[in-house]
């Protein structure tokens, strides 16, 4: 194992460049390192200028998602001992707008987030006193796996639709619209469908499938989106045989 | 200066601030709450619990059991009415979760699940797998975003607290994204910042939790309470200082000293069974088990590896199955970041700072002295926790005072006219400081880091899981020589976009004055009760320490202490007693 490796690091600081360059610091190799631990010691010993977006260091807050040596990654889960001998190559997550460094702006998936309506939906709430609306294990299974998102934004970075089209509503967004459809005590599906359907979304996504390849909480977003084609399309096909059934 | 003005602003994204926020949309419709974060709401730290959260929801539980666990676990230093309010909205609470779609984990027929917990004689841990306070925080911030009433400031930096004719009126932050000082007046706040673990150098902690809070507060002339009570959980992995659950004990796994042997049964916790019996062995308080390593650690029976002494946690005998649907994020973080197999291997663990029982003092409504300042959470202490906060309580604590704290605050907020006059010019006096103070201030000679990791080591060293008189007299005088030379700061950044070089500065600056208060705290109490041991006082003294500490800051910054009585209602001070 060397004794260091050379991280190079996309900077960018608008207050004094039109454009990112790329430092390089020699930073000690160490094998329990993850690639946001040489950010902290450049931060800590380094350069103090240098800024990112961290905080969990266990892969549940979303913060450090950044792209190393070209692959969106969670910085805290990812080992420099996977890149030796080096260089290591540090990037902002692709197609968001760059505020600083390796921090992107997330406005537009926040925006897009409340869109999907991410929250439980019924004609009548019951009262807390009434207790539990009952689940059981099975309809948890069902949509558990796109309740694990942690909103880590690399299925987007990862999207090529998203890339070429920013108004695609996006990856995380459309799994978590399907947590909520496929959640027993939910009855807003009909109406997340028409705001997927109004973003002409999902009809964009060819199945690519990057979004899951880098999903750290495999949640397998392309799988809800195809689920969702599937459930569009039936609906869609209904409307013109059956117009009065979506109504 | 910008100015924004709302009725309700409340500092902090976590669970207790998004249910504060949602309580005062709920309560008063009409009034225009606000929820300030320095970090995008799901990334809160509340999303790092992991084990569950407790309320009584089966036939065979109730609430004075749910009470006197929580009393005797606190060693009697909880207030009783707090407790007993806290178990009684506790289900409710949680329902209300469940309605909102919190996917906790259920029995077959479809009705919640239960898992037993530390020092809980009586199942009542609701969990979602090992991933509760994810699924919390995330259900509550999507259910926020339901609500036309709530407005978010999210990424910005809060550094003062409005206070005028003794009323809080709103903050002074800093929007990360353009360095902007903004001006944010309000007719009340409420505190939800969380604890402050990163004042330690060993904790589960995520980087944020600099007790920002605590520290706004006890600027603005509000008392810190029972700041010296800082919970060691016993199961951190050596280096990260990740944690691995308390529901992998609750769940059957074993505790090991490096003979193999259940160490826990030497220690007055009971006596070893195959299946895991409540408030006994693994699952005793985490305060008591904290200490055994120690002890364990003293008589040369741990084991020993390049970040330290450690012990083993074993749960191969729990089978694959079980993890993996139980506990699947324990097998996660060890493949992650061990690179062990907890179904095949045991997993290294050793005691790591995990959560502050005190905190901001407040009333049973979350009101703290400074008249319409309110706080919650782990920034606050009501006191239910007492000298150690039970596991699987905080998450509920956070719901049920998150929401009394929004309610106290609507209602105040209600009735409060225009703001004083003088905001402005307190606001551009903090705008100066921050400008020529930091960003414009050229020379200095100290580091960041340098500082904190002296910080963290006078911390380790004085204010761990033993302390003595000697160590924390001396403590305290490093302390305020650190902050001295926290004057000389040198910075590399003084642009204005997204400058977290000041933002680490401002929060080291909060967290040397948390830790000295905790330093002040445990110097004074001279007894040891719950997480606060003191080798040089070895016995509970409720003739002198039956009683809450206050720290206020006094003339000369330095923490003045003074107590105020605990309150009794019906669980008189008895002998903490666990294993039989």
């Amino acid at each position: 194992m060397p004794s260091s490796v050379a991280l190079t690091v996309s900077r960018y600081r608008p207050e004094r460049e039109s454009e990112p360059t790329f430092q390089t610091y020699e930073i000690p190799f160490r094998k329990d390192w993850v690639v946001l631990d040489a950010l902290n010691h450049v931060k800590d010993s380094l350069d103090g200028s240098l800024s990112f977006r961290w905080s969990c260091r266990m892969g549940v807050c979303g913060s450090c998602g950044m792209k190393v040596n070209g692959t969106p990654k969670l910085t805290c889960a990812t080992f420099l001992a996977d890149y030796v001998p080096g260089p290591i190559r540090v990037e902002p997550l692709d197609y968001f707008p760059v505020v600083r460094d390796l921090v992107v702006d997330l406005t537009d998936f926040m925006r897009k987030l409340k869109q999907v309506k991410p929250w439980i939906i019924r004609k009548e709430e019951k009262a807390p006193g009434d207790g539990e609306y009952l689940q059981t294990p099975d309809q948890l299974d069902t949509y558990k796996q796109f309740s694990m998102c942690i909103n880590c934004m690399l299925c987007y970075s990862a999207c090529p639709i998203y890339g070429l089209e920013p108004s695609f509503i996006g990856p995380a967004a459309i799994a978590l619209a399907q947590r909520y459809n496929m959640d027993s005590r939910d009855e807003g599906a009909a109406e997340r469908l028409k705001i997927l359907s109004e973003h002409d979304g999902i009809w964009q996504c060819t199945f690519v499938g990057e979004c899951t390849k880098v999903c750290p909480k495999h949640v397998d977003p392309a799988g809800a989106i195809q689920q969702y084609k599937l459930t569009g399309a039936t609906n869609w096909v209904k409307s013109l045989l059956l117009p009065w059934s979506t109504r | 200066m910008d100015l924004f003005t709302c009725d309700v602003l409340v500092v902090g994204g976590g669970g207790a601030g998004l249910r504060a926020a949602i309580a005062v949309a709920e309560t008063h419709p009409k009034l225009r709450v606000s929820v300030i974060s320095k970090v995008y709401p799901m990334r809160s730290h509340t999303v790092s619990a992991e084990g569950g959260a407790a309320a009584v929801i089966k036939a065979e539980d109730s609430l004075d059991e749910h009470a006197y666990d929580t009393i005797s676990g606190g060693d009697w230093l909880t207030d009783q009415d707090a407790v007993e309010a806290f178990v009684r909205e506790a289900p409710e609470e949680m329902l209300r979760l469940e309605h909102w779609g919190c996917p906790w984990s259920r029995e077959p027929d479809g009705h919640i699940a239960v898992r037993p917990f530390g020092g809980m004689k009586i199942e009542r841990t609701w969990f979602a797998a090992d991933k509760t306070g994810f699924h919390l925080l995330h259900t509550l911030f999507q259910t926020t975003l339901k609500y036309q009433a709530i407005e978010r400031f999210d990424e910005f930096f809060v550094t003062k607290l409005l206070v005028d004719e003794g009323r809080c009126q709103g903050v002074v932050a800093i929007e990360l994204s353009t360095g902007q000082i903004r001006t944010i007046i309000a007719k009340a706040v409420i505190l939800c910042t969380g604890g402050c673990g990163k004042v330690f150098p060993f904790t589960t902690n995520a980087n944020i939790k600099n007790g920002d809070g605590m520290a706004l507060a006890y600027r603005a002339g509000a008392p810190l309470k029972d700041m010296e009570f800082v919970q060691y959980h016993p199961t951190g992995l050596p280096f990260t200082g990740i944690l691995i659950t308390e529901a992998a004990r609750a769940e059957g796994g074993w505790l090991l000293n490096k003979d193999g042997y259940r160490y826990l049964q030497d220690y007055d916790l009971g006596k070893p069974t195959p299946k895991p019996v409540l408030r006994s062995m693994e699952l005793g308080p985490r305060d008591r088990l904290s200490q055994c390593f120690v002890k364990e650690q003293e008589k040369g029976r741990t084991l020993e590896g390049p970040y330290g002494h450690y012990v083993h946690l074993d749960i191969r005998h729990l089978g694959e199955k079980l993890i993996d649907r139980k506990i699947p994020f324990v097998r996660e973080l060890c493949l992650k970041y061990v690179g062990i197999d907890p179904v095949k291997e045991m997993i290294p663990v050793r005691p790591v700072v995990h959560y502050m029982m005190g905190g901001i003092h407040t009333d049973i409504h979350g009101a703290t002295p400074v008249r319409g300042l309110y706080a919650a959470g782990e920034a606050a202490c009501v006191s239910i926790n007492g000298a150690n906060r039970l596991g699987s309580n905080s998450l509920t604590e956070i719901l049920v005072f998150g929401a009394r704290a929004g309610r106290a605050a609507a209602a105040f907020a209600a009735e409060q006219a225009g703001a004083s006059s003088s905001l402005a010019a307190q606001a551009g006096d903090e705008q100066r400081r921050l400008e020529e103070g930091f960003l414009r201030k050229n020379g200095g000679s100290e580091r960041i880091a340098m500082l904190r990791a002296e910080m963290h080591q006078i911390m380790e060293e004085s204010a761990g899981i033993y302390r003595t008189e000697t160590a924390l007299k001396e403590a305290t005088g490093k302390l305020k020589r650190l902050q001295e030379r926290f004057q000389d700061l040198s910075l590399d950044d003084h642009s204005h976009t997204f400058n977290t070089e000041l933002t680490a500065a401002l929060e080291l600056s909060y967290m040397l004055d948390v830790a000295q208060t905790i330093l002040h705290s445990a110097l004074e109490r001279r007894e040891s009760r719950g997480s606060h041991q003191r080798t040089d006082y070895p016995q509970r003294d409720d003739e002198r320490f039956l009683a809450h500490s206050l720290a206020y800051r006094a003339e000369d910054d330095s923490p003045r202490i003074e107590y105020r009585p605990v309150t009794i209602t019906r669980w008189p001070p008895g002998k903490r007693v666990y294993g039989r």
